[in-house]
């Protein structure tokens, strides 16, 4: 036992990454422990997304389940998975891998596991965008999205602007976000306080972060924005990765710094605003996933695609969590993810304390 | 025409202008230090020199190229620099940080090749921290961490190499080590350095070429044996001193004078520093 340790220990400070190369001189790096985070996180969202998918009203059997989504199963079958609940399951999983990978650059670019969007009041920038939709001009479901994704942008523009100063830095960054945060919940506040009864109770439903009701319509924008700026993204994590040591050296080294962190951190606002318009300010996710991941990975840098999985998996698992324990539709998947990640930040405001970084 | 050189250069941060009209040639294959008081401008100029700094007026110049007309990284594989913070990450090993040195010799697809590996292997051994190479930076003593550092500037494979202040916050005997390591560098591998140090006489002792500044200006350079001179240290830092030889190495030895000697002779300095700074 004592001697299996001992090795675990050292492989994990040798590092695992393995070098692939071609006669023609190409190479690629490859961490292995980080592969194997990657493909079993994979694996755990697809099974909680069969999961879920059978949970319901009308339970299916996840064989039945299988069948069903590889063209199998009777019609009422492939309606109920296909129609009603495939796609809700497909926002889950982008939602949460957007908000992975979106708290993850964040996270990178701030260098500070706080400068998350949750805390940076993306979310609630997003809710301001929908509550206006909602309250003032009792939008219709597209037009909700489209008000959550144009808050979350002007709020990452204004958090952008405001903390630009020769680069943009961690606490700075963070700080700012949080007076942004206060100011927009103030406004979320007295938008509430116009509402009538019925958006009241519409806009909260909205502001829990849920993914009930869900069709195709959410669906397709999210696979298309995720298309173009998830491989946008992960051809700059090496100069992300360069990041890490501060903005002197990665420029010593080569990496065009402003650019690379402005291009990132248009793509974590619309990744983040993106989720926000589609499911609701889901707490947290954004904080906890490349936290998790990165334990899990035990590797440095910027973690991305062990996040992005790492997302989507907490995220559907959230969702499943909350149908078996209290009844489909009863609790918006935000409550859930929300008890989670609180007490997870505790937990990281008092080790991050521990280890004196805060 | 030396490879790297500042003609008539104006630094300034926002609207606080640090030099005006300031011209530098860095000798090719010299290990150049820059000195003088706090605040004259010696990092701005290490800064500017390595194109982290834009000057407001006049231009920097690499291989006769402006230097941030070229690409990022080729600059990056020509000219090194050491900046005085940085941050190791979290649970990084020793490897893994010099391997990152490697960055502007790779691309998407040239990820980590066999030369990569044989470079970090080779600036590992050469500072002295091969045997670290499995070990985590955070547990590293001060002087072994700044010896990790200059391996991954070293892992670059620069021909010019800037370091600003590599000496700050080491004990003595690392102070030394690491500017051996620095003497070694440029002796052995015909590598120019160009350092900015607070001592003087660790300057005088392994300078080839000495860069003296005050206020944005140059106010002498040359070969340390040339221009350290007792009436140079009064002019650029306002000490009143003697210089001596160098009883192990013969290179000047600035020593400053005794606290009742200077007192005397304040009216005096203040003086100098006053023509000096008009």
């Amino acid at each position: 036992m004592k001697s299996a340790e001992k090795s675990a220990g050292k492989s994990a400070a040798r590092g695992t990454a393995r070098a692939l190369r071609t006669p023609g001189g190409l190479s690629v790096r490859v961490d292995v422990r980080a592969a194997t985070v990657v493909v079993l996180l994979l694996v755990a969202a697809l099974a909680a997304s069969v999961l879920l998918i059978g949970t319901g009203d009308f339970p299916i059997a996840a064989g039945d389940v299988l069948k069903t989504l590889l063209g199998g199963g009777d019609a009422g079958q492939q309606f109920i998975v296909n129609e009603l609940r495939l796609p809700r399951v497909l926002v889950g999983l982008l939602v949460g891998a957007s908000l992975g990978l979106g708290g993850a650059l964040f996270q990178a670019i701030s260098r500070n596991p706080l400068g998350s969007p949750d805390i940076l009041g993306l979310g609630q920038g997003a809710t301001a965008g929908a509550l206006v939709v909602i309250v003032l001009f009792s939008g219709s479901a597209s037009e909700v999205t489209m008000g959550a994704l144009v808050g979350g942008l002007v709020t990452g523009l204004s958090i952008y602007v405001l903390a630009w100063k020769r680069g943009v830095h961690g606490y700075r960054l963070v700080l700012v976000g949080i007076g942004i945060s206060a100011i927009v919940t103030a406004v979320n506040g007295y938008l509430m306080t116009k509402a009538d009864l019925v958006d009241a109770s519409r806009a909260l439903v909205w502001m829990t972060g849920s993914l009930s009701g869900r069709d195709w319509a959410q669906v397709w924008p999210l696979v298309a924005l995720c298309a173009v700026l998830v491989p946008l993204v992960l051809a700059n994590a090496r100069g992300l990765r360069m990041m890490e040591m501060g903005d002197d050296i990665s420029h010593a080294l080569g990496v065009r710094v402003e650019r690379v962190r402005m291009l990132l951190m248009v793509s974590a606002v619309l990744l983040t605003a993106a989720a926000t318009a589609a499911a609701g300010p889901v707490s947290f996710v954004a904080l906890t996933a490349p936290q998790l991941a990165r334990r899990l990975t035990r590797s440095p840098g910027p973690n991305l695609l062990p996040s992005l999985c790492m997302g989507a998996a907490l995220l559907v698992t959230a969702d499943w969590v909350s149908q078996r324990l209290f009844g489909a539709d009863q609790l918006p998947v935000g409550v859930v993810t929300g008890v989670v990640g609180g007490v997870y930040l505790l937990w990281l405001l008092v080790s991050e304390r521990r280890a004196g970084r805060i | 025409m030396n490879r790297l050189s500042a003609e008539n250069v104006t630094l300034a941060y926002d609207q606080r202008v640090i030099a005006e009209q300031l011209s530098v040639e860095i000798p090719d294959n010299s290990f150049t230090v820059i000195v003088g008081p706090n605040a004259c401008g010696k990092s701005t100029l290490l800064r500017a020199l390595s194109r982290m700094l834009k000057p407001s007026q006049g231009r920097v110049l690499l291989d006769g190229q402006v230097i941030q007309s070229m690409p990022a990284k080729k600059v990056a594989r020509t000219l090194g620099l050491l900046p005085q913070s940085s941050i190791a990450p979290d649970g990084i090993t020793v490897a893994d940080l010099v391997g990152r040195g490697r960055y502007p010799h790779q691309g998407l697809l040239r990820q980590w090749s066999s030369e990569d590996e044989r470079v970090v292997r080779e600036s590992m051994a050469q500072t002295g921290v091969a045997e670290l190479a499995d070990r985590y930076v955070d547990e590293l003593s001060g002087g072994q961490r700044q010896r990790v550092w200059i391996a991954m500037a070293l892992a670059q494979q620069t021909p010019l190499l800037l370091l600003d202040e590599p000496t700050t916050y080491l004990d003595i005997q690392h102070q030394i080590d690491v500017l051996d390591l620095c003497a070694e560098l440029h002796e052995e591998q015909g590598r120019t350095l160009v350092a900015v140090l607070h001592d003087l006489n660790h300057a005088a002792r392994y300078a080839t070429h000495l860069i003296a500044l005050r206020g944005g200006e140059v106010i002498a350079q040359g070969a340390p044996n040339d221009i350290v001179t007792a009436e140079l240290v009064e002019q650029v830092f306002g000490l009143r001193c003697q210089v001596i030889d160098d009883p192990e190495t013969g290179t000047p030895l600035v020593v400053p004078a005794a606290r009742t000697a200077r007192a005397g002779g304040r009216a005096q300095s203040a003086k100098v520093a006053a023509t000096a700074a008009s």
